[in-house]
C-alpha cells in the first residue's frame, strides 16, 4: 500500500511515519504539485484550526483555571495559582455539588438500566415484518427531532399543578377537585426528589426512541442467516437474540452505550428551562454554566467542575475511539 | 416468508409457517404509541382551546366543548417576537450548515483519499471533540469570546460575544467532528480509481474534490444536512451562553425568556410550543429518509 504509487491511501497506511523521516519518505507526495500540496494543507488546516482554536485550547484552558483563583475581573496576569484548592473546596464546601453529581449518576443509570434497553425492545419487535411498523416507528421516533427546551416545554402541559394533563385527568376520574387545588394538588415539578424523577421520564420519552433508530438500523443489517440458522439449531427467540443478533450488533452497541453516556452528561436544556435547574433538579452542568453566568463569577471554581466533567466524559470517549478507530489502524 | 424471531419473552416457537397473527405485539404496541403520541396530541388539543374555556373554568382542562380556534397561535406568534426570532435561527442556521458541509467534506476528502501523517490521529482529535460535553469548554470559551476582536458587519460591538457569528464558529467547531467522521467512511467506500482518473486527466486536487468527489457524496450530505439543520436549530444552550442582546435569541434559546411570560397560561404555552417544534417536525416527515440516514451513517458503518 505505501509503495503505491498513486497519490491517495486509507489513512491506515500512513499513519505510522514520523514527521521527519527523511526524503524517502515523502514520495507518496510526489505525484502532486506544490500547489495540490497547499491546497490540502489548507483542506485540513482551515477546520483543523478553527475545531482546536474553539474546543481542544478551551478544554486546557479549562484544566489550567481549575487551579487558579480568578474571578475574570483584570488581566490575565491577576491568576494566582493555588493548586487543588478549588477542588477542596468542591467537595467539601459547596453543598450544591454531591446532589448535582448524583443526579447525573441517577440519569445516566436511568437512561442506561430503563430507556436505552426499552428502545432496543421497541427495535427488536418492529423490526419483525409487522403491519404498520413504518407508523410505530414515526411514532416513537417524533419526540426526537424536538430540542430538550420544547421538551421541557410539554413537560409543563402534563405536569403542571392545576393546569396540567396528569392533575386535570386525575379530577375528571375521580370526581374530586382537590386534585388541581392549590395546596393540594400534587406539584410534579415543583417537589424535590420527585421533580427529577419526572424530569427522567421527559427525557426518556426522547432517548428511547433514538436508540430505537440506531438499533432498527443494526438489526437491519443482520444477515437473516445467522437467525434461520439458529432457529433451525433449535433456539428460541430469546436464545436467538442475546446469544446470535446481540454479539453481531456490537459496533452499534457501542454507540448506543457512548450516546447514552454523553447525553446524560451533556443534560442541561430541559432542567434550565423549567426552574434553572434549582429546587432538586441540579446537574453538574447547570452548576458550571451557572459560575459563568450567575452575579459571583468564580472562573476558577467553575473549570473545576468542568474537569471534573471531562474526567467523566473522557473514559467513554476513549473506549469509543479505540472501538471505531481502532479496527482502522489494524 | 423466513422466519421472524417472535418478540422477547414471548415462548412462542420459530417455525415461520405456524406463526400466529402477533395480536399481542399489536395491543402492546398501540399502547406504547399512544403513550408516546400523548404529550403532543394533549398539546395540540390544549393549544386550540381559549384559556376561559380551561383554566379559569371548572370543567378544567380534561374535557370536551368550548370554543377551538387558533387565536392562542396568533398571540404566541406575537407577543413572543417569533417572527424575528425565527430569523436569527435562520441567520446562524444556513451559513453554520454551509460552512460545515464545506470544511468537514474537505477535511474527509483528505483524510479519506490522501495519504498523510496526521489523518487517523485528526480524525480522533476531531471525533473526540465533537463528543465532549459542551460544559467543559465553556468557562473558557465564554471568556475568549469576550477577547477576540472581529470586524463590522460580523460583529456590532466589536468582539465574538454576543453575535450571531460566534454562534455559528461555535456550531461549526463541534460538528465538524461528527460531519467529518461520518463523510470520511463515506469517502472511503468510494473507489479510488475514481481519483486515479481525474489524476491522468491532470485535475488538481481541489478540482477532483469540488468537480469528482463532492457530487458523489450527495446522498450523505444530504443526509447530515437533514440532521445538523434539527440540532442547530434546537440549540438551547450556545444561545443563553453567548448572547445577551434578547432580540438576537434564536427562536430555541428565546423560549428561555418567554417561559415566564408563557407560565401562567398553558394554552399559550402549547401554541408556542407547537409553532417553535413545526419546522423540525415538518423536516422529519418530508425528509424521514436523509434523517435516519444521517444518524445511521455515522453508527453503523464506523
Amino acid at each position: 500500500m505505501s509503495s503505491s504509487s498513486v497519490p491517495y491511501a486509507p489513512p491506515a497506511a500512513a499513519g505510522g511515519a514520523s514527521p521527519s523521516t527523511g526524503r524517502k519518505r515523502r514520495k507518496r507526495f510526489s505525484l502532486l504539485t506544490r500547489r495540490d500540496k497547499l491546497t490540502l494543507g489548507l483542506m485540513v488546516g482551515i477546520p483543523a484550526f478553527i475545531h482546536i482554536f474553539l474546543i481542544w485550547l478551551p478544554t486546557i484552558g479549562s484544566i489550567v483555571l481549575s487551579f487558579t483563583s480568578w474571578n475574570g475581573i483584570g488581566g490575565l496576569d491577576k491568576i494566582k495559582f493555588i493548586g487543588f484548592k478549588n477542588y477542596e473546596n468542591l467537595f467539601s464546601n459547596y453543598p450544591p455539588f454531591w446532589p448535582a453529581f448524583e443526579n447525573n449518576l441517577i440519569w445516566l443509570g436511568a437512561f442506561l438500566l430503563i430507556a436505552t434497553p426499552l428502545g432496543m425492545l421497541m427495535a427488536v419487535i418492529l423490526d419483525q415484518n409487522i403491519k404498520g411498523t413504518r407508523i410505530y416507528q414515526s411514532v416513537l421516533y417524533m419526540p426526537v427531532v424536538l430540542s430538550l427546551a420544547i421538551v421541557g416545554f410539554i413537560a409543563q402541559l402534563m405536569y403542571s399543578p392545576n393546569m396540567g394533563f396528569i392533575n386535570n385527568f386525575l379530577v375528571a376520574v375521580t370526581g374530586d377537585p382537590k386534585w388541581t387545588a392549590s395546596g393540594t394538588a400534587i406539584d410534579w415539578l415543583g417537589t424535590p426528589g420527585l421533580n427529577f424523577a419526572m424530569v427522567l421520564i421527559a427525557a426518556g420519552w426522547r432517548h428511547v426512541g433514538y436508540v430505537m433508530v440506531l438499533y432498527l438500523a443494526g438489526l437491519k443489517s443482520v444477515d437473516n442467516t445467522l437467525r434461520e440458522a439458529a432457529a433451525i439449531d433449535g433456539a428460541n427467540a430469546r436464545q436467538t437474540f442475546f446469544r446470535v443478533v446481540f454479539p453481531v450488533l456490537a459496533p452499534i452497541n457501542v454507540v448506543v452505550l457512548v450516546v447514552t453516556i454523553i447525553e446524560s452528561l451533556r443534560a442541561f436544556d430541559i432542567v434550565y428551562i423549567i426552574n434553572k435547574g434549582l429546587n432538586g433538579l441540579g446537574l453538574l452542568s447547570v452548576l458550571i454554566t451557572n459560575n459563568i453566568l450567575g452575579e459571583a463569577s468564580l472562573i476558577g471554581f467553575g473549570s473545576a467542575i468542568a474537569v471534573i466533567l471531562l474526567l467523566i466524559s473522557i473514559g467513554p470517549i476513549i473506549y469509543y475511539l479505540a472501538r471505531t478507530m481502532g479496527r482502522e489502524a489494524e | 416468508m423466513t422466519p421472524t424471531p417472535a418478540p422477547l419473552g414471548s415462548r412462542q416457537v420459530v417455525t415461520g409457517k405456524r406463526q400466529r397473527p402477533h395480536y399481542f405485539t399489536h395491543a402492546f404496541l398501540i399502547v406504547v404509541s399512544l403513550i408516546w403520541f400523548l404529550p403532543l396530541g394533549w398539546a395540540v388539543y390544549t393549544s386550540l382551546r381559549p384559556y376561559g374555556d380551561t383554566g379559569g373554568n371548572p370543567r378544567g382542562y380534561f374535557s370536551i366543548g368550548g370554543a377551538y380556534n387558533f387565536n392562542n397561535f396568533v398571540n404566541a406568534w406575537n407577543q413572543a417576537d417569533l417572527p424575528l426570532h425565527f430569523l436569527q435561527t435562520a441567520l446562524v442556521v444556513v451559513p453554520a450548515l454551509i460552512l460545515i458541509l464545506t470544511f468537514s467534506s474537505m477535511v474527509a476528502v483528505a483524510v479519506s483519499r490522501y495519504s498523510f501523517k496526521f489523518n487517523l490521529a485528526l480524525l480522533m482529535l476531531f471525533t473526540a471533540g465533537n463528543l465532549l460535553p459542551q460544559q467543559v469548554v465553556i468557562v473558557p470559551l465564554f471568556r475568549l469570546y469576550l477577547a477576540l476582536p472581529m470586524f463590522a458587519p460580523l460583529s456590532d460591538n466589536g468582539i465574538w460575544y454576543d453575535q450571531l457569528f460566534g454562534i455559528v464558529m461555535i456550531h461549526l467547531a463541534f460538528q465538524l467532528g461528527f460531519c467529518t467522521f461520518v463523510l470520511s467512511n463515506y469517502f472511503k467506500q468510494i473507489p479510488k480509481e475514481i481519483n486515479e482518473a481525474a489524476f491522468v486527466d491532470g485535475a488538481s486536487v481541489w478540482r477532483t474534490y469540488r468537480s469528482v468527489l463532492l457530487p458523489l457524496a450527495r446522498p450523505a450530505l444530504a443526509a447530515l444536512a437533514t440532521l445538523e439543520f434539527t440540532w442547530i436549530y434546537n440549540d438551547f444552550f450556545w444561545g443563553i451562553l453567548l448572547l445577551r442582546t434578547g432580540d438576537k435569541f434564536p427562536v430555541t434559546s428565546a423560549l428561555n425568556n418567554l417561559s415566564g411570560q408563557f407560565f401562567t397560561d398553558n394554552n399559550l404555552l402549547a401554541a408556542g410550543s407547537l409553532i417553535v417544534a413545526l419546522p423540525t417536525l415538518i423536516v422529519y416527515f418530508a425528509l424521514q429518509k436523509h434523517f435516519v440516514a444521517g444518524l445511521t451513517l455515522g453508527s453503523t458503518k464506523g
